[in-house]
């Protein structure tokens, strides 16, 4: 008994450090809310123009305070529950499925050692952490005790594992060229002199595209957004949800869309390393956070580019191209990334621990 | 200090869960328990610095194999009273098994407290971070052992599926192959047609 309340006494004497640390982990939550919010309005704004037509312009100037005003209307939105719905899922499956998109993050890289979290294993706990995501939605779709809803989480389980494996793979083939977990080595052993060249994209050609392609599919994203297929399943795993239950799902969503378009410019692209590095081009060689926003930019600007381009995948299409096409890829590609770790076919930058 | 609190708030957790999954009614949330396990397992894991193994067992348990458990549990539409049915009078039979484990398991953990030898230094922790350390030694010093249990890994995969494979008659089903062949002129044809103008005035 007394060493608990030694336990206790110390607890509340480490307190005030803490609660620094919680508000540390809080930080990098609130511009990402905000991104998450500006990345609506600018996927409205580009789909717009791409269907010649305006998109968002009567909120704010540009209608740039639209997604506000929707976040707005959503909280103050009645949450109705179904009857025979498992309440107590009904109202966690969106937190379980926020909370992995958020924790992410914490070991996301914007600089040389500059992550909440400088994990050794920082690539794991994104393999982990993105895993988790998809029992939000398969909650979601039985909770609801509705037949779409629970179509859409079967969709989106099967879909989800599946695409997974991928993903993991290309994760692996970046793991043997650079030899480390750790997000700060793996863009460090992209640094060099010959400029872009020397990021993973070239001799990982076939991984980075299956990668970000995995990436669309993990967050349900058009062209593989079965889950919620509008013409088929009303609206998929949500269809039961509203109001700021729904927005959960929304910030969820777009969080993780966010997180693979910043992975996929860290794991391929060099992170925060600039394009003409080597080339003594002064300020523009200088690496920098930058770089890394601009690349996580233009892939961001991917996934709406494919939403107003490709038709929805029918299901059996979606198996066949996980399971058929880009597993043996990643399988022969990660032998290629042996051969070429082991014959020394690519130059590993510095900064990668022996 | 913190480490303690957290590691007896993980230990309460994980036995609380371990208990729900087999005590609670419904099949869904007996699975869900079992998650909320599995995590906590993982998070003991990663206190005690094994973080390779926690972050293993929340990628391959949690997000890969209890998805698909809890797609199965789902589909099936188990009914409640069924699988409560049979519980007193199996009751006995399974205090025997559990007895029986215990005192097997207890047995052998006195067995080796006997015989034991104080613990080596830990390698992986010397070597600062655990996952390159097994990366290391699974494939120098148990090379044959992991291709071992690999080659019975994929035996087992084939197994599976030559098990459940079954060829049925009278299903048409796709063939993608085909489809991508499918020249534009097979299923479209352009007719010229010459253009109307609106008809003014009155309309029927």
């Amino acid at each position: 008994m007394d060493s608990l309340i030694a336990l206790l006494n110390n607890f509340i004497h480490d307190w005030p450090n803490l609660s620094l640390v919680i508000g540390l982990i809080l930080l990098p939550l609130l511009p990402l809310i905000i991104s998450v919010a500006m990345y609506v309005w600018w996927e409205r704004k580009v789909i717009g123009w791409m269907h010649v037509r305006l998109g968002p312009n009567q909120v704010g100037p540009m209608g740039l305070a639209q997604a506000f005003a929707d976040v707005f209307k959503l909280l103050f939105k009645e949450i109705t529950v179904p009857e025979k719905a498992s309440r107590f899922l009904f109202y966690l499956a969106p937190l379980l499925a926020l909370t992995p998109a958020m924790a992410a993050w914490a070991v996301v890289p914007i600089g040389n050692r500059m992550a909440w979290s400088n994990a050794n294993a920082g690539l794991l706990y994104l393999l982990a952490m993105t895993s988790l995501g998809v029992y939000g939605i398969i909650l979601a779709g039985w909770a609801s005790n509705s037949k779409y809803a629970f179509l859409g989480a079967m969709r989106s389980a099967a879909q989800v594992v599946s695409y997974e494996i991928a993903m993991g793979m290309a994760l692996v083939s970046v793991l043997i060229l650079c030899g480390s977990l750790n997000l700060s080595d793996i863009v460090n052993a992209q640094a060099g002199s010959k400029g872009l060249f020397e990021w993973f994209w070239l001799p990982l050609a076939p991984m980075f595209v299956i990668y970000f392609i995995s990436g669309v599919a993990e967050t349900n994203r058009a062209p593989f957004d079965v889950a919620e297929g509008e013409s088929e399943i009303v609206a998929g795993f949500h269809v039961e949800y509203s109001g700021s239950a729904f927005a959960i799902f929304f910030l969820a969503e777009y969080a993780n869309m966010i997180l693979v378009a910043f992975l996929s410019s860290v794991l391929f692209l060099g992170g925060w390393l600039s394009p003409f590095q080597g080339w003594h081009l002064g300020p523009l060689s200088a690496p920098g956070w930058w770089w890394l926003f601009a690349k996580a930019f233009g892939m961001a600007f991917l996934f709406l580019w494919f939403r107003a381009t490709f038709p929805r995948y029918r299901y059996d299409q979606i198996m066949r191209l996980g399971w058929k096409v880009f597993i043996p890829i990643t399988i022969a590609w990660i032998f290629v990334a042996g051969c070429l770790a082991f014959f020394g076919g690519v130059t590993i930058g510095p900064g990668v621990n022996p | 200090m913190t480490q303690q609190i957290l590691f007896y708030a993980f230990a309460a957790v994980l036995v609380a869960s371990a208990l729900a999954v087999i005590t609670v009614k419904n099949s869904v949330h007996a699975a869900l328990c079992l998650v909320l396990t599995f995590f906590t397992a993982a998070s003991i894991w990663i206190l005690a610095e094994a973080e390779f193994l926690g972050l293993a067992l929340i990628v391959v348990y949690v997000g890969a194999v209890m998805v698909l458990f809890l797609f199965v549990v789902m589909m099936l539409d188990i009914k409640e009273e069924a699988v409560r049915e049979g519980f007193i009078r199996f009751l006995p039979v399974g205090v025997v098994v559990a007895v029986v484990m215990l005192a097997e398991m207890l047995s052998l953990i006195g067995v080796r407290a006997l015989q034991a030898v104080p613990l080596p230094e830990n390698p992986a922790l010397a070597a600062g971070s655990n996952t390159s350390w097994l990366g290391k030694a699974l494939f120098t010093q148990f090379l044959l052992p992991f291709e071992v249990a690999a080659l019975i890994l994929t035996v087992a995969l084939i197994a599976a599926v030559t098990l459940t494979l079954r060829k049925r008659g009278g299903v048409r089903s796709q063939k993608p192959g085909q489809q991508v062949l499918v020249q534009r002129d097979e299923r479209l044809r352009v007719v010229k047609m010459a253009s109307e103008a609106p008809s003014t005035g009155e309309s029927p």
